[in-house]
């Protein structure tokens, strides 16, 4: 459910951006502009509290979203905790790192 | 400030074993650690391109590092305080995940059999013990710092 809340933002980012008008500015769309998504797989030793509190401190989510996701994790393999450029996300799964969550990152289809 | 009600012999093992998670950290090098303990601590941000992987170590395996060192200093320094200032209990939360991660990897703990304590006999029954306990403290830390 989170995963699909996750989405939804994404695709209203695209809608609002800039409407391309011709070819040239669509070629100038580089890679940078790709949404990338954050995820976060499960792991066997980072405790459900300690992963909820992480997500609370690092995204600023509220206790239910963060409960929500970490289920997510729990439950599914993984859940998709932010998303961005791909330098923003490079530094939400740094920010993961720093705090022991495993974390990846990949673009959004 | 958090009162931290933990008695010498707890802050004493702390102390040793992060001089040991210490240890470890200064060990990794950039050059693909074989260690499954590190791996687990500096982990792949791209897991299927390893040209993006190569660029996310470069920028950001220095600055990982720069931080579990400052971390681990912080708890060094409040080791023994009575009382917790809130960037050194998250200092302490982020350095007993840590350590949890290490043991953890090393005693292979999985999602199917709950970690038991089971044998006294058998040889990482302490390295088990002392997992136990740092779930333990960690629980309680992070109960804290929710609040």
């Amino acid at each position: 459910m989170s995963e699909d809340r996750a989405r939804h933002s994404i695709y209203a980012q695209i809608e609002s951006a800039p409407s391309v008008t011709d070819e040239q500015e669509f070629d100038s769309l580089t890679d940078e502009d790709t949404p990338w998504v954050v995820l976060v797989w499960n792991d066997p030793i980072n405790l459900m509290s300690y992963v909820v509190f992480v997500l609370q401190k690092l995204f600023g989510y509220s206790e239910e979203k963060a409960t929500e996701l970490m289920l997510d994790v729990h439950h599914k393999g993984r859940a998709v905790v932010s998303n961005g450029t791909r330098d923003e996300a490079e530094v939400d799964v740094s920010k993961l790192h720093e705090y022991g969550l495993w974390a990846t990152m990949q673009k959004d289809f | 400030m958090i009162e931290i009600d933990i008695s010498g012999e707890e802050r004493e093992l702390l102390k040793n074993l992060i001089a040991q998670l210490r240890e470890l950290v200064l060990s990794t090098s950039s050059e693909g650690p074989l260690d499954p303990s590190i791996r687990r601590l500096f982990p792949a941000a791209h897991a299927e391109n390893q040209e993006l992987e190569r660029e996310y170590q470069k920028t950001m395996r220095d600055q990982l590092l720069e931080k579990r060192l400052s971390n681990l200093d912080r708890v060094e320094q409040s080791l023994f305080d009575k009382e917790l200032e809130p960037e050194a209990l998250s200092a302490w939360i982020t350095i007993i995940n840590d350590l949890r991660l290490v043991l953890g990897t090393h005693l292979d703990v999985s999602e199917e059999e709950e970690l038991s304590l089971a044998d006294p006999n058998s040889p990482d029954h302490q390295q088990r013990a002392i997992y136990h306990y740092l779930s333990h403290l960690l629980g309680e830390l992070v109960d804290v710092a929710s609040i």
